[in-house]
């Protein structure tokens, strides 16, 4: 038997990649939002809160504060965004996920297999192949006049659409792959009770299966909205740097604007929201629990 | 109500001309698994009629067709040929939702997000039923199967026995026109399962509800059916009381399957070479001085059992068991002579 002491010594090896890769960059990030810029990158003293000021604030020449919320539109355009991607996944990747359980063992993994086949390419490389399908003589408007849908080609590119179809594409699989995980776990014979008991196919959703799958559904949830809400990749390259995201932003903070504090704030933010929505998941699962208890 | 829900069926036709006299009717159905050709015979020319009231078995080994039958009377399957009658409708096509026909599950499939009472409470939501009648039934029925305490505890809080009074309660709270029970009592452990006999048996009387068991257990069988069809290999065997089959078993097959019996071959007795006759252990005794034997053995082994002692014979051309009341103190090679009651033996002649 273990005692309690080697069992603690067991745990090191994760307490310490948890640290090293999670907990001291986070902090890092929330010291370096409390400093000054260096104009040539990095930061140095003093402290200030001027990073967080600057969220919602523009300092005139004679230094009185001026409101400006430029930079809360770009956060609530991200949050707007990350939230469509995340619906959206869940509607097109829940039924994806039935499908794939409701085949035979062997088509089952060939099916997961494709699911998972993006990860084995470059995001970037993938994002790009977008502007060659959405461009004005790409794949897709070549397609629709040479099936005589149109004359001019279709604005499909550079557009919160377009924006919104990269982070989708990006992301559905982190949707899929946890939801397909609870509807193996279910048993075939609950949906078979659910009939012998009068329910239709919208009951049994409703009733059996939505409840049944919730863990997946916010595993996905988490998955989806999370990178969504930081991704730079999809809106710089699909939107054509007319949609700015907090994302993007940030990544202009260490790189051209060379700001390193504000970067390290707007990013704080992010992870805020982030933590906001996994606790109300989480306040929510309780009190579901504590009703059920009751 | 359940009755609503087969009348409002749309695909139902009322029989033309005679009307219903069996509450089930099973005609020459047949279902095949797979291509039709080639396919897997799961069931042959299967005939069943089942009264209103009736405690009716399926009994067979694992693999003849019993469960198929009972899932296609539930609407999970549906029969490559034939016609499955219920109340004096064709039923064959309908799906499970349309028919008046509740199932109590092998693992008894309870919804494990639904507390005890939301679980009894599912039919009847479903059947849109108003919420003080399902508050009512829902009381009503626990209290029948004696769970009336655990009505907000989740399944996974309960034993293997409350889950299946869960799973009794949560099929009979709509008050269907037929139980089915697939293997209800096969995971649960001896002592209980004598219990739950009892139970079942209850709750039939109690509710006047058509139940239909499946089981490969042939003691259960006897002791709780009205009626039994024996299956073997996709066939029914043989259907009678639990008395008929175990005393006028029609094939060897029903005489070897139900309880124990000796089959002897007819040679051996005298008779056409043909036939077979079986004789239950039991009905068998040793020949007093001066009876003629029916058949001559030696003692091979004879184990006391208390009330009894079990003797293994050989005979020419087999071996026979016989269980001779009382301590038959016979030691092993002793020859004996065998007898039993003309009407205690069966000819069969397959």
């Amino acid at each position: 038997m273990l005692n309690k002491r080697s069992a603690y010594w067991l745990i090191l090896p994760a307490v310490l990649v948890i640290g090293i890769f999670g907990a001291i960059p986070l902090f890092i990030s929330l010291a370096y939002s409390f400093m000054s810029a260096n104009p040539y990158g990095g930061v140095q003293a003093p402290l200030t809160f001027g990073a967080y000021v600057q969220m919602l604030f523009d300092q005139d020449f004679d230094g009185s504060l001026i409101f400006m919320p430029d930079y809360f539109w770009i956060a609530f355009r991200s949050l707007y965004l990350a939230l469509a991607t995340t619906i959206l996944s869940l509607v097109i990747g829940f039924p994806v996920a039935w499908y794939i359980v409701c085949q035979s063992p062997g088509r089952r993994k060939v099916l997961l297999t494709l699911v998972s086949l993006p990860f084995w390419i470059n995001t970037l490389i993938r994002t790009y192949c977008w502007i060659l399908i959405l461009r004005d003589e790409g794949l897709a408007n070549k397609l629709f006049g040479w099936l005589g849908f149109i004359s001019h080609p279709l604005p499909l590119l550079y557009n919160q659409g377009s924006v919104l179809l990269g982070l989708v594409y990006t992301f559905l699989p982190f949707m899929v792959l946890p939801i397909y995980a609870t509807l193996e776990r279910l048993d075939p014979r609950l949906i078979e009770a659910s009939y012998d008991l009068y329910a239709n196919r919208y009951q049994l959703f409703r009733r059996v299966i939505w409840p049944l799958t919730k863990p997946g559904i916010a595993a996905g949830t988490v998955l989806v909205f999370a990178p969504a809400l930081g991704s730079f990749l999809q809106p710089d390259l699909l939107g054509g740097g007319k949609q700015l995201l907090i994302g993007s932003l940030i990544e202009m903070q260490f790189t051209s604007s060379r700001n390193w504090p504000f970067g390290a704030a707007l990013s704080m933010l992010v992870t805020f929201a982030v933590i906001l929505s996994l606790a109300w998941q989480r306040w929510r699962t309780k009190r579901a629990a504590a009703a059920q208890a009751a | 109500m359940p009755s609503e829900v087969l009348s409002a069926a749309p695909a139902a036709t009322a029989r033309p001309g005679a009307p219903a006299r069996h509450l089930i009717e099973v005609v020459g159905v047949e279902k095949i698994f797979g291509d039709v050709a080639t396919g897997h015979r799961a069931l042959e020319a299967i005939n069943i009629l089942i009264e209103e009231k009736e405690f009716f078995t399926l009994l067979g080994p694992s693999g003849c067709g019993k469960t198929t039958l009972l899932r296609m009377i539930a609407g999970f399957e549906h029969p490559t040929t034939g016609e499955i009658w219920l109340q004096g409708k064709d039923v064959a096509s309908l799906p499970p939702r349309e028919r008046p026909v509740n199932m109590v599950f092998q693992n008894y499939a309870l919804f494990p997000h639904l507390t005890v009472s939301q679980n009894v409470a599912f039919g009847l939501e479903m059947l849109r039923w108003k919420k003080a009648d399902i508050t009512a039934r829902v009381q009503e029925t626990l209290s029948l199967v004696k769970l009336a305490h655990f009505a907000n505890r989740k399944p996974a809080q309960l034993s293997g026995g409350q889950q299946q009074r869960v799973a009794l309660a949560r099929a009979l709270a709509p008050r269907p026109q037929v139980l089915l029970l697939d293997e209800p009592l096969s995971a649960l452990d001896l002592k209980l399962r004598k219990e739950m006999q009892f139970e079942l048996k209850r709750l039939q009387r109690e509710t006047g509800i058509t139940f239909i068991l499946v089981t490969h257990d042939q003691e259960e069988a006897l002791a709780m059916s009205d009626r039994i069809a024996v299956m073997n290999t996709g066939r029914v065997q043989q259907i009678g009381t639990p008395e008929e089959i175990y005393d006028h078993p029609t094939n060897r097959f029903v005489a070897d399957f139900i309880g124990e019996a000796n089959l002897i071959p007819g040679e051996s007795l005298g008779r056409r070479a043909d036939a077979i006759i079986a004789v239950r252990p039991e009905k068998i005794e040793i020949a007093r001085p001066g009876v003629t034997p029916r058949i001559s053995g030696v003692v091979d082994v004879a184990t006391f059992l208390g009330s009894d002692t079990l003797m293994e014979i050989t005979i020419p051309g087999g071996r026979l068991r016989a269980r001779i009341r009382g301590a038959a103190k016979l030691p092993q090679g002793t020859e004996v002579g065998l007898v039993w009651e003309t009407e205690a033996e069966r000819e069969l002649l397959d």
